[in-house]
């Protein structure tokens, strides 16, 4: 689906480049930020945008990441549309204050190049980092590519402001910040005109009306502050289906909670999100030249989770293997957790192996992903916790 | 309570009677004459006069956390700043940090250095009760020599803190902002004057204000006035300021009073009144006539 009379630019860019793409056309009003690897090319590449003078942002050059978020509460709640980014111990170091601008229901955007946890160190992509901050009461969207990194980018700000709520685009650190792909850009009026202006109720520099950020709430009020604030979560579901289906008919790219991946009529289905999501759609096409009934659910909104509709997407699957590029060390990774959760709520005994990949930046490869299928339909499913390619 | 006053902290609060930091908001906030954006750090300041539902503020506040109101106000003058810039807003305002010992000396340090080295138009006013007081007294820092804390208890063994203060104000200094002064509730006047200077001042302006705690000192409720002099009539508190790196000592004492009149009185103070502790005492001494002559060949 397209229209006809939106102008679209077809450009070349890593995916952090990408993300600072759509900053450019949003033109946050503050953006608080500290380098790390693999997100500096994202503030690298705006603060370039901002020495030629081509976007009017307050840009924040903070002394660490705490700092970056504890600016962005600032300004956020200041009343400015603000942005951040970050990648792994810096989003480690904000999460203390993570719960804060959730708490306060500040509606910052927060670009994630997603990277393994120390130690030992490791600079490369994985999602450890963003699957560690999964209960900090922030809206979380995964990308495959550079293009669903510029997309997300201007769903979320927009889904933040209008769900009162902070929200995470993540991309996966180096194979999606940075490669480069080709992408369709929008004319930077349109994206404008699609986030709209950021007016909030209650702010700071609304000095005729002071309010109090932040008080004391004790025994007998913060219990339901954190329980409108977790209506406020899921009433955000709806909002992010909205907002994904208005910015679906302004591109043309298709945008729902998930992607189905010839999913219809599949036995083996594989859950998966972030860049290895392209290459798993690779070995489904090529399995299912060979007659295999293999299809693929990724995952694009992991917080709130949509558990209802995917498990209705699963439902006639015979067998399920989740992959996942983080661990959870002691239980079942993420994804496996909320699955089997709402598989048991209805009442679906769908057998479901769990598969880690992709740690600390390990390749994963078509071969892999294919051996994944193959066991599926022979039914090979354990208890166990498999993990891809590596030498245990 | 007199309205003028109570215009930017109202009555009601629960600070504690004889909590010296209600003066110290209401004489700082005072000297504004554009109206004020507060940011507070974790500690008495903040659950005392913010219990949910109420506010004892007047003007906009925010509570981020502990160790980040320098950060979390950089974000709100910068948000200020390109308001101005597009136009959305035209009256002139100011931004004043409140933040205890605990969270200016210790955790927040980092975040108040950054904060000035950026040079955000802000006022960082620090109240220095020299202990955590808000978790019951444990040593930070800014706690002196000597002092009996709950970590650093006075026992068969100890004598209370073995560590000297941090010079916060040299820190404060060494970032070349162009107004930092040290202040005491107990001189009003003084104080508000530095308050006026310091927000009429363009960039980062930090103010250290001594800042009695009748609860964890252990001193009577009506004393802290009183106790507070003390501080500055011995020399362990002068008023200073220092104006584009020049230090100028604002009160000179003609004969200071020996250390033992700010000790005697305060309960975290009462171990050092013994033969054994003769020595720590000595010491006290000795580290206040070290300040006072470093402070006094800084102003030369």
């Amino acid at each position: 689906m397209t229209t006809a009379n939106n102008k679209k630019n077809r450009i070349a860019l890593t995916g952090g480049a990408a993300a600072a793409e759509a900053l450019r056309q949003i033109e946050p009003e503050v953006m608080a930020v500290y380098p790390i690897t693999p997100q500096t090319p994202i503030i690298e590449t705006y603060a370039k945008f901002q020495a030629d003078g081509e976007v009017e942002t307050e840009i924040i050059q903070v002394e660490s990441e705490h700092s970056a978020i504890s600016a962005s509460v600032g300004a956020s709640a200041a009343g400015a549309r603000t942005v951040t980014a970050t990648s792994s111990q810096g989003l480690a170091l904000m999460n203390e204050i993570l719960y804060i601008a959730s708490g306060l229901r500040l509606p910052i955007l927060m670009l994630v190049s997603a990277r393994a946890l120390s130690a030992p160190i490791n600079i490369h992509g994985e999602h450890g980092d963003v699957m560690d901050a999964r209960d900090a009461g922030w809206i979380q969207i995964f990308s495959e590519n550079a293009q669903e990194v510029y997309d997300n980018t201007i769903i979320g700000m927009k889904l933040a402001e209008k769900a009162g709520l902070p929200v995470m685009v993540i991309m996966d650190g180096f194979s999606t910040s940075h490669s480069v792909e080709n992408l369709e850009i929008l004319e930077k009026d349109v994206v404008k005109k699609f986030v709209g202006e950021y007016r909030p109720e209650q702010y700071l520099l609304k000095i005729d009306d002071p309010v109090t950020f932040g008080p004391l709430a004790l025994q007998n009020s913060y219990f339901e502050f954190r329980v409108d604030q977790e209506k406020a979560m899921k009433d955000s579901k709806e909002e992010y289906l909205k907002i994904a289906k208005d910015f679906e008919a302004l591109s043309g790219r298709e945008k729902n909670y998930f992607e189905s991946y010839k999913l219809d009529d599949a036995d083996q289905a594989v859950i998966i999100t972030g860049t290895a999501a392209g290459t798993a759609k690779d070995v489904v096409d090529k399995m299912r030249k060979n007659g295999e009934k293999v299809g693929l659910l990724k995952i694009n909104l992991f917080r709130p989770f949509p558990r209802e509709e995917i498990v209705g997407a699963l439902k006639n699957v015979k067998n399920i293997a989740v992959m996942e590029r983080a661990i959870s060390l002691g239980t079942y990774s993420p994804f496996y957790a909320d699955i089997a959760s709402g598989l048991h709520q209805e009442e679906k005994n769908i057998p479901m192996q769990q598969y880690i990949y992709g740690l600390g930046g390990r390749d994963i490869f078509a071969k892999d992903i294919e051996k994944v299928f193959e066991d599926l339909a022979e039914n090979k499913i354990s208890k166990e916790i498999k993990y891809i390619g590596t030498n245990k | 309570m007199n309205e003028e006053l109570a215009k930017n902290f109202a009555p009601g609060h629960s600070a504690c009677a004889g909590c010296a930091f209600p003066a110290i908001i209401r004489a700082v906030l005072g000297e504004s004459q554009d109206p004020v954006v507060v940011a507070n750090a974790t500690g008495c300041m903040e659950v005392t006069s913010t219990l949910y539902p109420y506010t004892a503020w007047k003007t906009p506040y925010i509570h981020n956390a502990f160790e980040n109101a320098s950060a979390t106000m950089s974000g709100v003058e910068r948000a200020y700043k390109i308001f101005q810039k597009k136009g959305k807003i035209d009256k002139k305002i100011k931004f004043v940090v409140f933040g205890g010992d605990g969270g200016t000396y210790d955790i927040g340090l980092q975040s108040l250095s950054g904060a000035l080295e950026r040079g955000h138009n802000f006022l960082y006013v620090l109240y220095d009760n020299e202990a955590y007081m808000n978790t019951g007294n444990q040593r930070s820092s800014a706690t002196p020599y000597g002092a009996n804390t709950e970590t650093t208890p006075v026992g068969k063994k100890s004598f209370g803190k073995d560590q000297k203060r941090k010079d916060l104000m040299a820190i404060v200094a060494a970032h070349h902002v162009k107004y930092a002064a040290q202040a005491n509730v107990a001189y009003l006047a003084d104080l508000k004057r530095k308050a006026k200077k310091a927000l009429e001042t363009e960039g980062p302006t930090f103010l250290n204000v001594f800042s009695p705690c009748t609860n964890n000192w252990k001193f009577p409720t009506s004393q802290y006035v009183r106790l507070a002099r003390t501080a500055t009539e011995t020399n362990y508190w002068p008023l200073f300021e220092i104006e584009d790196g020049n230090y100028k000592i604002n009160m000179t004492i003609e004969n200071p009073k020996p250390i033992e009149e700010f000790l005697k009185g305060q309960g975290r103070f009462k171990h050092l009144f013994s033969e054994k502790n003769k020595h720590v005492i000595e010491e006290m001494q000795k580290i206040t006539n070290e300040n006072w002559e470093r402070l006094v060949r800084l102003s030369k």
